[in-house]
């Protein structure tokens, strides 16, 4: 038995083009095109033949990104716009919660808005009469039923929509992301509720970003893109595949951030400008003469850097894209590599490659090549380059290869960025990219700081925890763990930038 | 049609509970309250004796007297006009939070305009029959019996015009602007300042055939204003069924646009 069904259906909306935004009565009545103005000529594809059943008392999980159609499919199914082909069959009364509290009117008081929003949404007089304290109790609003709406917070107002929403008694709810409203406690009360409509047997179609929501909560899920069905079945399948392709869309658009970072500075020619990528990082066996004449030296040379480099070990701390360098040996391209080729998004613990061409035009015996990682506020993970590692340089000609392999990339989750460089020993820059690359560490968990040692609990036998659950989210909270780009920042800060490297 | 009037009839309750809402908005926060629907209409009153009595003085032919009484039987049918026309020109855009998200019957928005400055009008009644007592002007009730149809015709060509205006104001925004200017001359080409009797032979021409309003106000004025029989009520059958023709028509006009309203406002 379908509760809805959604048939074939393609909804197009105008674009507005640059003629259609200009098109006033004015020209409509001077060019005859009134009529032809009030027909859409520029579409856009919002869903695509789209087709789905939704049974009778099944909770519906819609996913997709953002622009893939979702609201509009609610909106559909809530009858309040029309297919442009195709049909939506809805069975049985429909509450939308989509926009909570659609007009409350700010000057009148809570309690005159809940009978207007009430009728509204379906009811009538009586029935809001009747559930009018249910619907008070379950906002927590007692004590500014009557202020007018204009004095409540934007939590009251939303909180005051969605119990007469849901009050409303529906056999089918629509959820469009609404579950931030409120503090957590009253999170959770929305969330007993919808499984008190689950457990009565009704249709819920919830389209959320929250994907550890879905899995919770729905039978089944949908996920669409650009429009069409793209994937329907088990939640958790849904949600992997779901995420699997935000990796690979992320991965992209990472790749583009880093092809516009690299094209502005090396449209400069390069400036000779003298750094060292890891001079944060002096090892024991460093020569510990060399720090004071280098300091000097870039004195001399820099000209727009010069606060930062004559503070050597603070401007590395400096996030400042740019490259720079004499082009004694020149770093043509770099590329990050995963398990399977080239990626920008990598998950804890896996391999990862850090590949450089480099070419050197004119044989150089002197050179030296580094890396440092950084988090993406700017705090320095982790540095060094062939010298600190006590190799000696001999001979560079020509193109060449240079690959740096972490075995195991034990970072949290976050955003990172790479500085690559190829210097002299003594720190001249050959060839500086500052922060020009970016990577993204994805992690199932939610833990805090910049690294993950490998590790493991153990416990006596008397401590005892619960079979395991995927799931370790908190129940109120409504964001999937792996989709959280920033690591938390509920536990203690990174330790500062200083501290990291040098100790 | 039959259809759509029927769900118009329908959602009569939400018709109610948004008018009052209208109302009750409106003046909240005033200290007069709703006092001020039956100050609004006197101070406009005040202003435009004033002016015509002091300011510029009216000459021999425009002799109407007690000219208040006269300029308010024109000025109260004329307000609940030409608010109801600019409001509605607004209301779905206004409202557009309730059309874009809400499963909502939109034609009542127009409905609620209209009405709701019915309401406005009707409270301005007293007023001005306790001015017509006042100047024990003599009112029949052989022609007071036409009041409520006066008020039907009005109502139904008002809404047919607020139903056009409100639909294609959602597509052309300069409308609004367009209409506050149009409705100002509308209001000096009406007899409301000045008599019929003013106007040349070639004026009163184009007045009955293309000023709809003046036959209402000419209408109020007969009932109300002046003695004798009331001869105004062939023009005003006609336009009863003009505005009737003009209501379908908005409300055509209405529905085929419908569909554009959630995507436009």
């Amino acid at each position: 038995m379908a509760a809805i069904e959604i048939d074939h259906v393609t909804k197009m909306y105008r674009r507005h083009g640059h003629s259609r935004r200009y098109a006033t009565l004015k020209s409509a009545l001077l060019t005859g095109s009134l009529a032809k103005d009030l027909r859409p000529e520029e579409s856009f594809r919002a869903l695509n033949d789209l087709s789905v059943t939704i049974r009778k008392g099944v909770t519906y999980g819609v996913i997709g990104r953002n622009g893939s159609g979702k609201s509009t499919l609610l909106k559909l199914v809530a009858g309040i716009t029309k297919p442009t082909i195709g049909a939506v069959r809805v069975d049985g009364r429909v509450s939308a919660l989509i926009e909570l509290g659609a007009g409350f009117h700010p000057e009148i008081s809570g309690r005159e808005n809940v009978f207007i929003n009430g009728i509204m949404l379906g009811l009538s007089r009586r029935e809001i009469t009747s559930r009018f304290d249910e619907i008070v109790e379950f906002a927590e609003m007692e004590a500014f039923i009557d202020a007018p709406v204009k004095t409540y917070s934007s939590g009251m107002y939303m909180r005051l929509g969605f119990a007469v929403a849901i009050n409303v008694d529906p056999d089918i709810l629509l959820v469009d992301e609404v579950l931030a409203v409120g503090d957590e406690g009253f999170s959770l009360k929305c969330l007993d509720k919808f499984a008190e409509f689950k457990r009565r047997g009704k249709t819920i179609l919830l389209v959320t970003h929250g994907l550890s929501m879905v899995e919770r909560f729905c039978d089944e899920a949908l996920w669409i893109d650009a429009g069409e069905n793209r994937l329907v079945g088990d939640p958790k399948r849904v949600v992997q595949m779901y995420l699997s392709d935000v990796e690979v869309a992320e991965d992209l658009l990472l790749a583009a951030q880093d092809a516009k970072a690299q094209q502005t500075p090396v449209s400069a020619p390069p400036e000779p400008v003298v750094t060292e990528p890891v001079a944060t990082a002096p090892e024991p066996n460093d020569v510990p003469e060399q720090e004071p004449g280098r300091v000097s030296e870039v004195g001399a040379e820099t000209e727009t850097d010069a606060a930062d480099d004559d503070t050597q070990p603070d401007n590395m701390f400096v996030a400042k894209e740019g490259r720079w360098g004499s082009g004694g040996v020149r770093i043509d391209q770099v590329t990050l590599e995963g398990d399977h080729g080239p990626a920008h998004v990598f998950h804890t613990g896996e391999r990862m490659t850090i590949r450089m061409q480099v070419s050197a035009p004119v044989e150089v015996d002197d050179f030296a090549f580094g890396i440092s990682i950084f988090s993406n506020d700017g705090v320095c993970c982790y540095g060094t380059n062939t010298h600190i590692e006590e190799m000696t340089s001999e001979s560079l000609e020509g193109d060449a290869t240079v690959s740096f392999v972490i075995d195991r990339l034990d970072l949290v989750g976050g955003t990172y960025k790479l500085d690559v460089a190829a210097h002299k020993r003594d720190g001249f820059s050959y060839d500086y990219h500052r922060l020009l690359y970016t990577f993204r560490v994805k992690s199932r968990t939610k833990d805090v700081g910049i690294y993950r040692p490998r590790h493991e609990w153990s416990f006596s036998d008397n401590v005892r925890f619960k079979p395991d659950t995927d799931d370790s989210a908190p129940t109120g909270s409504v964001s999937a763990p792996a989709v959280d780009p920033a690591p938390a920042t509920t536990a203690p800060s990174p330790p500062a930038a200083e501290d990291a490297p040098t100790e | 049609m039959l259809a759509n009037l029927r769900q118009l009839f329908r959602h009569r309750g939400l018709v109610q509970i948004l008018v009052t809402r209208e109302l009750k908005a409106r003046y909240r926060g005033s200290v007069l309250g709703f006092f001020w629907s039956f100050v609004n209409p006197l101070l406009l009153l005040l202003v435009y004796s004033f002016v015509f009595s002091y300011v510029m003085p009216r000459g021999e032919e425009l002799a109407t007297e007690p000219y208040a009484v006269f300029l308010f039987c024109g000025l109260l049918p004329w307000t609940w006009f030409s608010s109801s026309l600019s409001d509605g020109a607004n209301v779905l855009i206004m409202n557009g939070n309730l059309i874009k998200k809400v499963m909502f019957p939109a034609e009542i928005l127009p409905v609620v305009a209209v009405i709701s400055n019915m309401v406005h009008f009707l409270l301005g009644l007293p007023i001005l029959l306790a001015f017509l007592l006042y100047y024990s002007m003599p009112l029949q009730l052989s022609e007071l019996v036409w009041f409520p149809f006066v008020l039907a015709v009005q109502f139904i060509l008002t809404l047919g015009l607020v139903m056009v205006l409100a639909a294609l104001t959602v597509h052309f925004r300069d409308i609004k602007d367009l209409l506050s200017n149009i409705l100002t001359l509308w209001f000096f080409a009406t007899p409301i300042l000045y008599p019929m009797s003013f106007l040349s032979d070639r004026a009163k021409f184009y007045m009955d055939y293309f000023n709809p309003f003046a036959h209402l106000v000419i209408s109020y004025q007969e009932i109300l204003f002046y003695p004798g029989p009331f001869g105004h009520w062939k023009w005003l059958l006609a336009l009863g069924v003009a505005g009737s023709a003009l209501f379908v028509l908005g409300y055509w006009l209405f529905d085929r646009l419908r569909d554009s309203f959630a995507e436009e406002v």
